[in-house]
């Protein structure tokens, strides 16, 4: 396998509701993808683009509608979809393209617009229940989180006011990122006192519906090099799906991201990833699943994560800064534009790039993680620089 | 620091910009219904809801009890063996006391929240829950851990379906 | 073969309705930034306008924010006129449903400059439509226009 860098990236603004199609948002994304890096579409051998749920959009085969947006015309073009976990996982699937050989760069562009869905997101998650066991339960998709988020507390002991602090650290790191939709800070007492959705969720502990795009730019080690003195390498990818039988399996626990975590690191040549990695962003579409997905990529022991966040372990400025983009909680969640936005938060740390969200002491690892379709799957990358 | 975060479009709109009339859209909603064949499995997993049992599979490699019922073993990959009725009563796993409805919009006032819970039913391998509502009970008196029997419809208003039990309720 | 045998002698609920019959969500399509002058050229001022890629030399209709072959962003607006040709057409006898319909009617891609629009054919009987068949559009009055493709009402033969 050859050794696969990104090169550039480029986002929209994260929007409640955007003006712009959704191949308008993926072209404004890749465009300033490409023009980060100085590349041409002409330069890209192939494309690989994700979007979530076709229902959002409103548009069945939303990726083949997708396609010029995404600078595929007439290129190799392939979507790939794992719900939530799309926007890791689009990068794992460029990565094959590139590191088979088969390709020098590849395009990965993730968009998603779902205040098409009217009147709210929510309500087309309904399909995604199993139609004779459980839709006809009347499901909300919140149920699920918040079942997981009450088994996950219960099993540690962990509080609400605890799981708030996740909300408040990226919320805060958030506030610096370019395309946040968020102006202003909030405080604990305001996540607990912010609105009761299906205890234990409350609104601010909810990343918002959202509509943006994200891109990166892969490129094979030959090119890279050429392309810029700064690449940030593909050190590990992983990516596994549990059961959809969600509920025989325990919730406190997110086995998929265990698995996805360790192939990750052993293709990295990890072995101890809370001592090796320096920045993590965890898929945080909730502020519990940031702490959940911590654990399962090793980078926190179980039942310990609150005791490390509470000693600001997870700070920016602390030894593990966790989600220092501001993640989905503080920057906006569209769903596979979120993930996407999380590798391209590490490609700029890891060049020194990030401006005032810069983790200080020049970072060399970062892990990043999204998950998705029934809770079940986890998509892993691993870079460095 | 420098700062090279590149970000480019995504026009913001509010609710009200996109309703004034000055902003051009189309509104389009399905006007389609499906319909599921209920599969091998959850056919007699339905079925048996009619007669007020529940009714799971057993894995002949690794004698796990499965519930729902299934075909395969998803671990294994082999086909299930016998058919095996567990009992209607079981643990709450956990829940939710949730205040918004299925489509996102919020309860009404003075209306009961939704508690939906998985329950690990006796009688099923360890962890293998079922998602179902909780009833007969105060949310704030649900507790994981706790023993819940499930209650069932009236025989004549089964339909075979998962609502024929109408919750599960505190033993 | 236990559990086969043993479902087949348990088929009564072998088809299944959902208890959500209809399934009351909705879609809202914004026409974008193109899109959205696009469809104000129209409804104000009854043009039809395209984007021209120079370096592609390609005038995309419906006008686009970018041109997909070489990704420029396309900033240069024109005037294309309400004209173009029955680039293919289709005799329509059924309903989106698959129910007949009364009367067949006529959909077209018309091209202008380089782009197709799909639209309906009017005033012009099934027999007489050819491709390559000038047509113009013909727009609804500006009051009832709300700025979509329905504001043109069809093409119709020149
Ligand atoms: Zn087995
Ligand atoms: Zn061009």
């Amino acid at each position: 396998m050859r050794k696969v860098a990104i090169v550039g990236a480029g986002l929209t603004k994260f929007v409640r509701r955007a003006l712009e199609t959704p191949k308008e948002l993926s072209y404004e994304a890749a465009k300033t993808a490409l023009d980060s890096c100085g590349l041409r579409l002409e330069d890209i051998d192939c494309v690989a683009h994700g979007t979530a749920p076709d229902a959002f959009d409103g548009l069945h085969q939303n990726g083949e509608y997708m396609v010029d947006g995404c600078g595929g015309w007439n290129k190799p073009t392939m979507r790939v979809y794992v719900g939530g976990g799309t926007g890791v996982h689009a990068i794992v699937h460029g990565w094959h393209h590139v590191a088979s050989g088969m390709f020098d760069t590849c395009l990965v562009v993730c968009e998603e617009k779902m205040s098409s869905a009217m009147p709210h997101a929510q309500g087309f998650f309904l399909t995604i229940f199993d139609a004779l066991t459980e839709r006809e339960l009347e499901p909300n998709l919140l149920w699920i989180f918040a079942l997981e988020m009450n088994r996950y507390m219960n099993r540690y002991g962990y509080t609400k006011e605890d799981m708030a602090l996740v909300a408040v650290n990226n919320k805060k790191n958030g506030l610096k990122h370019p395309s946040s939709q968020f102006k202003d800070e909030v405080t604990v007492e305001d996540v607990l006192n912010s609105e009761i959705m299906a205890y234990p969720v409350s609104r601010l502990d909810v990343s918002p519906v959202s509509d943006g795009g994200a891109a990166v730019v892969l490129a094979a080690e030959s090119v890279a090099r050429r392309i810029t003195d700064k690449p940030v390498w593909i050190e590990g990818v992983g990516w596994s799906l549990d059961t959809a039988y969600w509920a025989t399996r325990d919730l406190y626990y997110p086995r998929y991201t265990d698995t996805a975590a360790r192939m990750a690191y052993e293709m990295a040549g990890i072995r101890e990833p809370a001592k090796q990695i320096n920045i993590a962003e965890p898929y945080d579409p909730f502020d519990y699943k940031a702490l959940h997905h911590m654990e399962g990529l090793q980078l926190s022991p179980r039942g310990k994560t609150v005791e490390l966040l509470r000693d600001g372990h997870f700070a920016r400025d602390g030894n593990l800064p966790m989600c220092p983009s501001g993640g989905l909680l503080g920057v906006g969640n569209p769903i596979a534009a979120a993930g996407t936005m999380k590798v391209a938060e590490l490609f700029w740390q890891l060049r020194g790039e990030a401006g005032e969200r810069q983790v200080p002491g020049n970072p060399r690892l970062g892990v990043a993680q999204s998950w998705g379709d029934l809770m079940q799957v986890s998509s892993v990358v691993v870079v460095g620089n | 620091m420098q700062e090279k975060v590149k970000v480019s479009g995504g026009t913001g709109l509010t609710e009200k910009e996109a309703r004034s009339g000055k902003i051009f859209y189309t509104e389009d909603s399905l006007d389609c219904a499906f319909a599921w064949d209920t599969g091998v499995a959850i056919n007699r997993y339905l079925a048996e809801f009619k007669k007020g049992n529940i009714i799971a599979t057993e894995c002949r490699q690794c004698n796990r009890i499965m519930l729902p019922p299934r075909l395969f073993c998803e671990l294994c990959f082999v086909p299930s063996g016998d058919w095996v009725y567990v009992k209607d009563t079981g643990i709450v796993n956990t829940f939710s006391i949730c205040h918004v409805n299925w489509d996102a919009s919020r309860i009404k006032e003075g209306e009961k929240p939704h508690l939906p819970a998985v329950i690990e039913i006796d009688g099923a391998s360890e962890g293998m829950g079922i998602m179902h509502r909780l009833g007969e009970v105060e949310p704030d008196q649900i507790e994981i851990g706790m023993k819940v029997k499930a209650v069932w419809r009236p025989k004549a208003e089964r339909t075979g379906s998962i609502t024929d039990i109408k919750y599960f309720k505190p033993l | 073969m236990a559990i086969l045998e043993r479902i087949y002698r348990n088929i009564d609920n072998r088809y299944w309705n959902p208890g959500v019959k209809a399934f009351p969500v909705k879609n809202r399509y914004t026409a974008g930034v193109a899109g959205q002058r696009f469809f104000e050229e129209i409804k104000e001022n009854g043009k039809i306008y395209g984007t021209p890629c120079k370096n592609c030399g390609v005038t995309f209709v419906p006008a686009r924010m970018y041109c997909e072959r070489c990704f420029a962003r396309l900033d240069k607006w024109v005037d294309v006129g309400t004209e173009g040709t029955v680039f293919s057409f289709t005799v329509v006898h059924k309903t989106k449903s698959n129910e007949p319909k009364e009367s067949p009617s006529l959909i077209a891609a018309v091209k202008i400059a380089d782009g197709l629009l799909i639209h309906r054919l009017g005033k012009c009987p099934v027999d007489d439509v050819w491709i390559g068949m000038p047509v113009k559009a013909a727009f609804k009055p500006k009051k009832e226009r709300r700025g979509g493709i329905e504001d043109i009402k069809y093409f119709k033969p020149l």
